[in-house]
């Protein structure tokens, strides 16, 4: 087991605990880098894909995980996000680098407006807004076909940096840089947030709103603003998105993808940003895994599995449950568990993560 | 003039009056406790200077501003921190993440500095950080500082709400029930660190509290409540001795009840 030894404040607060942390990190970060020249170029467009659902899955942490405000409507914003940069390249004729984080923010100050009359609700009735607000967000897509060319959807151009054009299948490496760059950005905002009092206000909010009241936090204003940066990062993973699969119609974001994000987060771990990208790996690699496991049925069994209908869905629901009886921390829980276990082998005691029940709440201003 | 004063406030919950025409002032510097059995208001009454809830009538003048015009988010900028009956920390936070947050009145970053973390917000940071050291120091929380809350025992969290007030630098410390659960060497620990904010960090307090070794030990002066009604205030002997609170803690002499 390693110990470390703090001398300054600083190492509380830097990014990277110590060295020996900070050598993993750049070891997976080469590893990230070089990804082009060790997998082929289907495997590639699937861990671009993992990234666009990290990213998105990221934005929805830092409300429902870090801010504890639950969100069912989340495809909207990635809806926002991707119609709003296609848009303002055809439209407005902004190049991509403009448009782009353009597409983010737009989402994101829609996102903090509208949360400003729901951050008064809490849990469930929250979750059924956000829900409303996801099929609504659809429907003004449909509305508003000169625009977002209705139900036909639209087409995503390629990609404009300073002059060097990315497409998705014309070079994919290219793609998936830029992609694993927007990635790095938005996990070094989101670390930023949580070494700073922003971040701990929205987990004061998260733990008990009377108390962070207490401290001086406006609690309906930090909602907001988490709305905000949430749908800001979720905004951004829209416009990648749109780039990645090409054509987009609004039912690519309905309200089943808000579903499925709520659940990503909660299989990866609530609070982690480990847990975004866990989770992501499970959602996008899923229905690959599920078709090389037919596969291989057939080529070995002899079983043919085709003709069920809902093996994805039913198989994401059995995880789910899974998850949510043994394992409620999520992948996060089972990584932290075994990363223990090798860091302090063999002292590692079964009891060691489990938390103690907490005490009575004072009665909730509620 | 009193850092606190309290008029003619009264707080009804539909039918039930809490606090019925209760008025006290808190000097600057003192430590002032609220008795009375339960239910009689006193948590109430904090609830009311948290500006949590809205008194039917009356006004609380703090520190020369009238706290009725504030929201309740500002009344820790104002000077003013609290414990709570319960305990109210952030479960899934650490003890020092806890007490930072009790620095958030005195956040100087914005949400942009902030996502970008400019040499400003990690200035702000450390200067945070010794505050809260400060605090730690003060109340012995070392061996604390990076636990879970959810993984502490009943006595540290009580404390580690302490420290979240603390560091908040506060004029006036609310403190509801702070001995509550403690057991004796707790509780003479909470004795003494009340003693010493008000002498070494010249906090005023203002505490609710059951045990009545502690409020006499304590406290300059005392409040007695009963059904929402002030009995009587004065020094702990004053207060202890006056025939209307023996009377509502243990109830009159069979011939007297008769007699009225």
């Amino acid at each position: 087991m390693r110990v470390q030894f703090k001398t300054s404040y600083d190492t509380d607060i830097r990014l990277f605990k110590d060295r020996y942390q900070l050598a993993w990190y750049a070891v997976l970060g080469a590893t990230l880098i070089a990804l082009p020249w060790l997998i082929d170029v289907f495997m590639l467009g699937e861990i671009t894909n993992v990234l666009i659902f990290a990213i998105a899955g990221m934005g929805l942490m830092i409300l429902v995980g870090q801010t504890g405000q639950a969100s069912l409507g989340h495809a909207a914003f990635l809806a926002v996000g991707c119609y709003a940069n296609v848009i303002l390249q055809q439209r407005a004729g902004l190049p991509f680098v403009v448009a782009f984080p353009l597409a983010g923010l737009i989402s994101g100050v829609l996102g903090a407006l509208i949360a400003l009359p729901m951050v008064r609700l809490h849990g469930i009735y929250l979750a059924i807004a956000t829900l409303a607000m996801s099929v609504i967000t659809e429907d003004i897509i449909i509305i508003a076909e000169p625009l977002t060319g209705g139900v036909g959807g639209l087409f995503a151009p390629d990609i404009s940096l300073f002059g060097y054009v990315i497409n998705r299948y014309g070079d994919p490496a290219a793609f998936y840089w830029f992609t694993l760059a927007v990635t790095l950005f938005c996990v070094w905002i989101y670390r930023n947030l949580l070494r700073s009092p922003l971040g701990r206000a929205f987990a004061a909010v998260r733990d008990s709103e009377v108390s962070a009241q207490a401290m001086g936090v406006n609690v309906p204003k930090t909602k907001a603003i988490a709305f905000g940066v949430s749908t800001f990062i979720t905004g951004l993973s829209g416009a990648i998105l749109g780039h990645y699969i090409g054509v987009f119609t609004p039912e690519a974001f309905n309200v089943l993808v808000s579903i499925q994000l709520l659940l990503m987060i909660v299989v990866g771990g609530l609070g982690t940003i480990h847990g975004a990208f866990f989770g992501a790996l499970v959602i996008a690699l899923l229905p690959t895994g599920i078709g090389m496991a037919r596969d291989w049925l057939a080529a070995n069994v002899g079983l043919t599995t085709t003709a069920i209908p809902g093996l994805e869905t039913a198989t994401f629901g059995v995880i789910l449950i899974a998850f949510m009886l043994f394992e409620p921390m999520g992948l996060y829980g089972i990584w932290a568990k075994m990363r223990t276990y090798f860091e302090l082998f063999p002292f590692y005691r079964q009891g060691m993560f489990v938390r103690q029940k907490s005490y009575l709440k004072t009665e909730r201003m509620r | 003039m009193s850092l606190l004063s309290v008029r003619n406030v009264t707080m009804k919950f539909g039918g039930l009056v809490a606090v019925n025409d209760v008025s006290f002032d808190v000097e600057k510097g003192e430590v002032f406790a609220l008795v009375g059995p339960n239910g009689a208001g006193k948590s109430t009454v904090f609830n009311l200077i948290s500006r949590f809830y809205d008194p039917f009538e009356g006004e609380i003048v703090f520190d020369g501003e009238n706290l009725l015009d504030h929201a309740p988010s500002d009344i820790a900028q104002l000077g003013i921190a609290r414990t709570f009956q319960n305990i109210e920390l952030f479960e899934n936070a650490t003890v020092l993440q806890n007490m930072l947050v009790g620095r958030h009145t005195h956040r100087t970053s914005n949400l942009l500095s902030e996502l970008f973390f400019l040499p400003s917000v990690r200035r702000a940071e450390i200067a945070h950080r010794r505050a809260v050291e400060d605090a730690i120091d003060f109340l012995n929380l070392h061996a604390y500082r990076d636990q879970l809350i959810a993984g502490l025992p009943y006595g540290v969290r009580k404390v580690v709400e302490m420290g979240r007030a603390m560091a908040i630098g506060p004029k006036l410390l609310l403190l509801d029930e702070p001995a509550s659960g403690l057991s004796m060497e707790e509780t003479q620990d909470v004795a003494f660190w009340v003693e010493d904010i008000k002498k070494i960090r010249g906090i005023t307090v203002l505490m609710v509290e059951h045990d009545m070794h502690l409020v006499a030990s304590v406290s300059d002066r005392v409040m007695a409540l009963a059904d929402g009604k002030r009995l009587a205030l004065g020094t702990p002997q004053e207060v202890q001795n006056d025939p209307e609170v023996i009377k509502a803690y243990i109830g009159a002499p069979d011939d007297e009840q008769e007699a009225a």
